[in-house]
């Protein structure tokens, strides 16, 4: 039972097992409502309609509705209706998501002024990018300044502080009188989500640099812009790197909201619109694509870190990681 | 200790006497001048004054909280003193500079950087270009002992290790006087031991001035010319001891008359007899704790 005592470590292969299961299970949850019927399956697939009027094949009836009918047949001796326990349209089964993650990018737009799955994605990811680029230009350098002059943290933290109270999407209708109904406003909602939180963040991290290295670096002869741009910069870089992979974190979770605002675009249209025509194989298909984009790009921002600063004791290189430091030989001439 | 055993240490060799009557034709570097700060109320160092010259090793020892370091941060540059002020060669000190190399407790090099540009920082910061500054690296680091982890990350080195590049780096820039805060505090009894040695042998063979924080009193008897004693509360110079353990030290010099009197003297001074807390603390004795142990 060594996994029970607190703050054991666990071996690299479990971890890796581990890892795997995290996303099997869940998975695994969803297989079972979907393919073993007498599990939760509420609705009854018609099959035959028998002597029903109104029952077609492949309509959705509740089981009671169902028992009910059938009996009123049996009364008047007309053929009873079949079927077979279904879940309700909204609870598609992972074999039909995972078509629809392959169809939802093969298959046209059902009207042609509608985007495609690939440049709703798209579009969502520039809104991203926008929202989060323009947050960082003012936001990382404001939140290093304040980190190291306490006169610049007086100057902005307070009402940078109040400023994260108000929730980003409060800023909408604000942003669409402003900004127009297209992708400026949107990229305005990331901004405001990111900003306030970034310069925060940054400022914590730059003041948690081991002063004792400045200290040193004066000692040394370092002077004012020498000690920012020697000391200080390189100082934080891992940690500020880390806390930008966060923040980007947070910016996707502003997306959906921001997306709402003025003309409904990206991801979150084609969602919309898949859930009008009840394709909900779509809907879910779409949902996991973000959350596919939002870990990979974070996987690959901590693998491209791992390599980016070679002075880190990477305690824990990635399968990756490993299997990229043995061979990077090989890609070097 | 009778009164005269406990001036032992005042007794020098002939050698040790005429050494000593040599170094004070020496000019000076460093003076201290009646230097004082407070904290709020609390007075952590009181007009402390004294001297260092040309190529003294002088240890500064007090006990815990004596504000040894306060001073040796003062000297630094890295706080401003409340009264009293301290001249390098004759000019009064403000702020942090390369003429005044420190090595911390903590290792304090930067992570981010190789050997190598550990040790070229402070040159380039000089106006060294990359170049001559690399060249002159390369040879501090060489005198450590290093030359094999020129290009390794501070991460990958041992404690003492890191500590030999930090002196390598406050080294190079060639300070007048080299400040050492507890440099060796953290390593291990071993490992301190090899690093004194080390440090002897590196202020025989360079022109350096070294000004040395410590608490262990072994080590300042084995290090310095001169051994200023700190008391506590508020912290003031006991008294300024001329070491009269000859040069070059060995270890087998601790058990040495002129060892023993010396640390009898400092230990006297840090830890007076009258301010010795009660020495054995009484311990409930258990039932089952079984017999045999003395």
């Amino acid at each position: 039972m060594r996994w029970l005592i607190p703050f054991a470590p666990i071996s690299g292969r479990s971890r890796v097992l581990l890892g795997g299961v995290s996303f099997v299970l869940p998975i695994l949850v969803w297989c079972l409502f979907s393919y073993v019927p007498f599990i939760w399956h509420p609705l009854i697939k018609i099959t035959e309609p028998g002597g029903v009027s109104y029952f077609r094949v492949d309509t959705l009836v509740d089981k009671k509705v169902f028992a009910a009918e059938n009996e009123k047949m049996v009364a008047a001796g007309s053929p009873e209706a079949r079927g077979v326990p279904a879940n309700p349209i909204f609870l598609p089964a992972p074999d039909q998501v995972a078509t629809a993650m392959v169809r939802a990018f093969t298959t046209p737009p059902r009207r042609s002024d509608e985007p495609w799955l690939h440049e709703s994605l798209w579009h969502s990811v520039q809104i991203i990018f926008w929202g989060f680029t323009l947050s960082s230009i003012i936001g990382v350098p404001l939140g290093i300044l304040s980190g190291v002059f306490v006169g610049v943290s007086k100057l902005t933290e307070p009402v940078v502080d109040f400023s994260r109270y108000m929730p980003a999407p409060a800023f909408g209708a604000l942003a669409v009188a402003v900004l127009g109904i297209y992708d400026a406003p949107k990229i305005a909602i990331i901004f405001i989500g990111t900003f306030f939180q970034q310069v925060l963040v940054v400022a914590n991290t730059t003041r948690k640099l081991d002063t004792s290295l400045i200290e040193a670096a004066q000692t040394l002869g370092a002077r004012r812009l020498h000690l920012l741009f020697r000391v200080v910069l390189p100082g934080i870089s891992v940690d500020l790197y880390n806390d930008m992979r966060i923040l980007l974190g947070w910016a996707w979770t502003y997306l959906i909201v921001a997306e709402y605002i003025g003309a409904s675009s990206g991801i979150t249209y084609f969602i919309n619109q898949q859930a009008k025509y009840r394709i909900y194989d779509n809907v879910f298909a779409a949902i996991i694509m973000i959350g596919i984009i939002g870990f990979v790009t974070d996987r690959l921002l901590a693998l491209l870190g791992s390599q980016m600063f070679p002075w880190q004791k990477s305690s824990r290189p990635s399968l990756f990681g490993r299997w990229f430091r043995k061979n990077s030989e090989a890609f070097t001439p | 200790m009778t009164p005269e055993a406990s001036l032992g240490y005042r007794k020098q060799s002939p050698e040790v006497a005429a050494r000593f009557s040599r170094m004070r034709d020496r000019p000076v570097i460093l003076s201290v001048q009646a230097l004082s700060k407070q904290f709020g109320d609390h007075t952590a160092l009181d007009k402390i004054s004294f001297d260092v010259r040309r190529r003294e090793f002088i240890c500064v020892l007090g006990a815990s909280g004596c504000g040894k370091s306060t001073l040796i941060r003062i000297v630094a540059g890295l706080e401003t003193p409340s009264g009293g002020e301290v001249l390098l060669d004759g000019k009064a000190v403000s702020g942090p500079g390369p003429d005044r190399g420190m090595v911390f407790q903590g290792y304090t090099l930067f992570p981010w950087l190789t050997v190598k540009k550990n040790v070229m920082f402070g040159l380039q910061m000089g106006g060294k270009s990359a170049f001559d500054a690399e060249s002159d690296a390369r040879e501090w680091i060489a005198l450590v002992g290093l030359a094999k982890f020129e290009n390794s990350y501070p991460h990958e080195l041992s404690g003492g290790m890191k500590q030999r590049v930090a002196i390598a780096r406050a080294l190079a820039n060639r300070p007048r006087i080299l400040l050492m805060d507890e440099p060796f505090g953290a390593l291990d009894a071993q490992t301190r031991a090899q690093m004194q040695a080390y440090l002897l042998e590196i202020w025989r063979n360079v022109d350096v001035t070294i000004l040395f924080i410590t608490h262990d009193l072994d080590e300042a008897v084995y290090l310095s010319d001169k051994i200023l004693v700190l008391g506590a509360n508020p912290s003031r110079v006991e008294e300024m001891i001329e070491n009269p353990v000859p040069r070059p030290r060995t270890r087998q010099q601790f058990l040495s008359a002129e060892f023993l009197a010396t640390y009898g003297r400092i230990s006297d001074l840090i830890h007076p007899p009258t301010s010795v807390p009660q020495e054995r603390m009484p311990v409930p004795r258990l039932t089952a704790a079984g017999d045999d142990v003395e």
